[in-house]
């Protein structure tokens, strides 16, 4: 019976296929939420495979804050092209711009809330009725009760207490005019499932996850890159740290790992033995023990 | 040997012990981080609990956590150099017993969790029987608090004896009985010596041993086309695949296939996973199949093998789980969803309700609400290509959709 037997990062495939072919065969404008992180990059890879060999037959989405770093926007523009999808982005400066929204001011400001207007007025702009993520049940702990296919009301929010019930692999993507779904192929991936499926596919990701040398400011027991976007206290010094960041997001609140990592059999080794959560380094998450739920229900990825 | 999967059920409410057992096997299993446990330490001593409460590691939401009650289904991952795990932590309160079916349509095995002072509660025989009607092989019922009857192996002796008279009328094949204490991690990840009487593996050694790939069913081809695959670039100018994921057999390149409903044989000529090409395909892959004529076969079509065929019905004996807030309505109309197939239906008969607490049937009050567990007659308007849900749980469910609010308002098994 061994040639029927499947490995879990097997097993963990078929299912992310299976649900990013739903999404192309249940709902008429699909788009997949793009970031550059590990986790929408596999989510891409993922759409690669289940519909080759056609081209993924949705967009790319990507929310830029604007500080970003500048690997990630060359990493992706590489993708897009490489795969020949449309790329879609919605802009927070634009948002900024046209007075819709108002940054945040201090030294802990950040852009990560003002994305959520602008991926909801993005979503609107498109009608995309399908917005394909990256997010896993294990990242955080209101993500552990997300459904694959989640449903949002339109005003792009989510209701943890009345989910739709999901049972066994039949999804409903039915909705109402406005409301949309957010879809989460990984749901059931952990981050060392990630990195062992990154090393095991071969997939290319941008140089920013392996250890380098970087200028970065220690501040509240957090490693942050030095750059133009950051406001220094003044008694803030940036130092040179050999790092290497395990998630990626705003350039202002991704906190880095002292690491030597530099291949990915190292990254997968340094995530199998980490004693810390991924996102212990986001500085978004630390306002409160609610601020991953609070922040979804508006309409976060 | 590469690691599989295995996705599990852990049912029970917080008396239980259910929480504390999760978090023992995160904690043993060194799966609890560094900045989850301070986080969960400090919430503790704000609540004022001694010690980390490690249920606030699995009630992830704002109203779970101020009534210190599990409202949903969370999911937890753990892994073991065996294996990796997947634990659907299903909320145990009768209101919440369509999330216990929930968690249980995608699981492998159930975890019972008995409170070894209190022994068999109507909970335990609810549980049990979701289990059953869900159709999951393996169940491991945990006689937790062993501690608390002075581990006790007359006491132990007597639980397991009332549950296999109870658990002989269920359709679980393989049940297995375990002395456990979650608090004290007796028998959970490292074998207790409190109970030299028991000489059965530990929870964890069962779970990374329970041989589960027999469950699927290798026998009946069925492969539910999902969505066609039509490049109309350049390179591909010809290609018409088939994708799905694979719902039971073996398929294999060269063989023989017939299209259903539309009755027309062809033969495999290719299967790929991605850009990969394998000789052949079975449940649970997501693959392309690529077929030797272009016949009429689009989504909610089905491949099978000529001898073995689907029964293809209008009109289907079932059992249903009622998910909704709203009642119910006598002959209001659904959209049925059946594999990648959907079809209208309607109800026609409630033929009895069961009393999930003690198994009776009520025959008399036929009124269907959230949480209810019935036998229905569904007349759909179009065929349905069904399995027995016992035979196979791919082709033998379906989800019923309100056709006004979109919502999903029941779950069902076909008994054919």
């Amino acid at each position: 019976m061994s040639d029927y037997n499947m490995s879990h990062l097997d097993e963990l495939e078929a299912e992310g296929i299976y649900v990013l072919r739903e999404v192309a065969a249940q709902f008429e404008r699909p788009a997949i939420l793009f970031s550059g992180g590990k986790d929408s990059i596999c989510v891409t890879h993922l759409a690669k495979k289940a519909f080759a060999p056609a081209r993924i037959p949705m967009p790319l989405v990507h929310i830029d804050t604007g500080h970003n770093f500048p690997e990630t926007i060359q990493f992706r523009d590489d993708l897009v092209e490489s795969l020949g999808v449309q790329l879609i982005v919605g802009s927070v400066q634009d948002l900024i711009d046209r007075g819709e929204v108002a940054e945040e001011t201090g030294f802990n400001a950040s852009r990560n809330k003002i994305q959520t207007p602008t991926l909801i007025s993005t979503i609107e702009a498109h009608q995309f009725d399908a917005c394909v993520g990256g997010a896993r049940r294990d990242e955080e702990k209101a993500r552990a009760k997300e459904r694959f296919f989640s449903h949002r009301d339109d005003f792009s929010q989510w209701d943890p207490k009345n989910q739709r019930p999901e049972l066994w692999d039949l999804y409903n993507g039915k909705h109402q005019p406005g409301e949309h779904f957010r879809v989460f192929p990984l749901n059931n991936w952990t981050e060392l499932d990630i990195w062992n499926y990154i090393l095991r596919e071969n997939i290319a990701i941008p140089s920013l996850y392996f250890a380098h040398e970087r200028r970065v400011i220690r501040r509240a027991g957090q490693i942050l890159a030095h750059s133009d976007y950051l406001n220094l206290r003044p008694d803030e010094q940036p130092e040179s740290l050999q790092i290497r960041f395990r998630t990626l997001g705003d350039l202002t609140i991704t906190g880095a790992v002292e690491s030597d990592a530099d291949t990915l059999e190292k990254i997968v080794a340094e995530v199998a033995a980490a004693r810390k959560t991924e996102r212990g380094g986001r500085m978004d998450d630390k306002r409160s023990q609610s601020a991953m739920e609070d922040r979804k229900k508006e309409g976060y990825f | 040997m590469a690691q599989g999967l295995l996705r599990f059920i852990t049912a029970g409410s917080v008396d239980d012990g259910k929480s504390t057992l999760i978090g023992r096997l995160l904690y043993d299993s060194k799966t609890i981080f560094e900045d989850q446990l301070v986080s969960i330490e400090e919430a503790s001593a704000q609540r004022g609990t001694d010690g980390a409460d490690l249920s606030l590691l699995t009630d992830g939401l704002r109203a779970e956590r101020e009534q210190g009650i599990t409202i949903d289904v969370a999911y937890r991952y753990f892994a073991t150099p065996k294996r990796k795990f997947i634990i659907a932590d299903a909320p145990g309160h009768i209101q919440y017993t369509r999330n216990m079916v929930t968690g249980a349509s995608t699981a492998d095995l159930a975890i019972i969790l008995v409170d070894a002072r209190a022994g068999l509660l109507e909970q335990t025989y609810r549980h049990s029987f979701i289990t059953h009607l869900l159709g999951i092989k393996h169940m491991v019922v945990c006689v937790n608090k062993m501690d608390l009857v002075d581990w006790s192996e007359g006491r132990y002796n007597e639980i397991v004896e009332e549950f296999r008279d109870f658990s002989s009328r269920l359709d679980v094949p393989d049940i297995r009985f375990i002395p456990i204490s979650a608090l004290k991690g007796d028998n959970v990840v490292d074998a207790s010596d409190k109970m030299p009487w028991y000489e059965g593996p530990t929870l964890l050694h069962d779970l990374e041993h329970v041989h589960v790939a027999a469950d699927r069913n290798l026998q009946d081809c069925r492969f539910p086309v999902q969505y066609v695959i039509r490049p109309q670039t350049d390179a591909h100018r010809d290609f018409r695949g088939y994708a799905g994921r694979v719902a039971g057999g073996v398929f294999k390149v060269g063989d023989e296939v017939l299209a259903l409903p539309s009755g027309i044989s062809s033969q495999v000529t290719s299967i790929s996973i991605g850009e990969k090409s394998v000789d052949k395909a079975f449940p649970p892959q997501s693959v392309v199949m690529t077929l030797a004529n272009d016949i009429d076969l689009s989504r909610g079509d089905m491949l099978v093998r000529e001898n073995n065929q689907p029964e293809s019905a209008q009109d289907l004996d079932v059992r249903i789980c009622w998910l909704s807030d709203q009642p119910m309505r006598p002959g209001a109309r659904f959209e049925l969803r059946h594999t990648s197939r959907e079809v209208k239906a309607v109800v026609k008969e409630v033929v009895y309700k069961l009393d999930i607490n003690t198994l009776h049937r009520m025959e008399d009050d036929l009124s269907i609400g959230m949480n209810d567990i019935a036998r229905v007659r569904i007349r759909t308007a179009a065929p349905v290509l069904v399995d027995d849900y016992r035979r196979n749980r791919a082709t033998g469910s379906f989800i019923l959709v309100d056709p006004t609010t979109r919502l999903t308002v029941a779950a069902g098994v076909v008994y054919t």
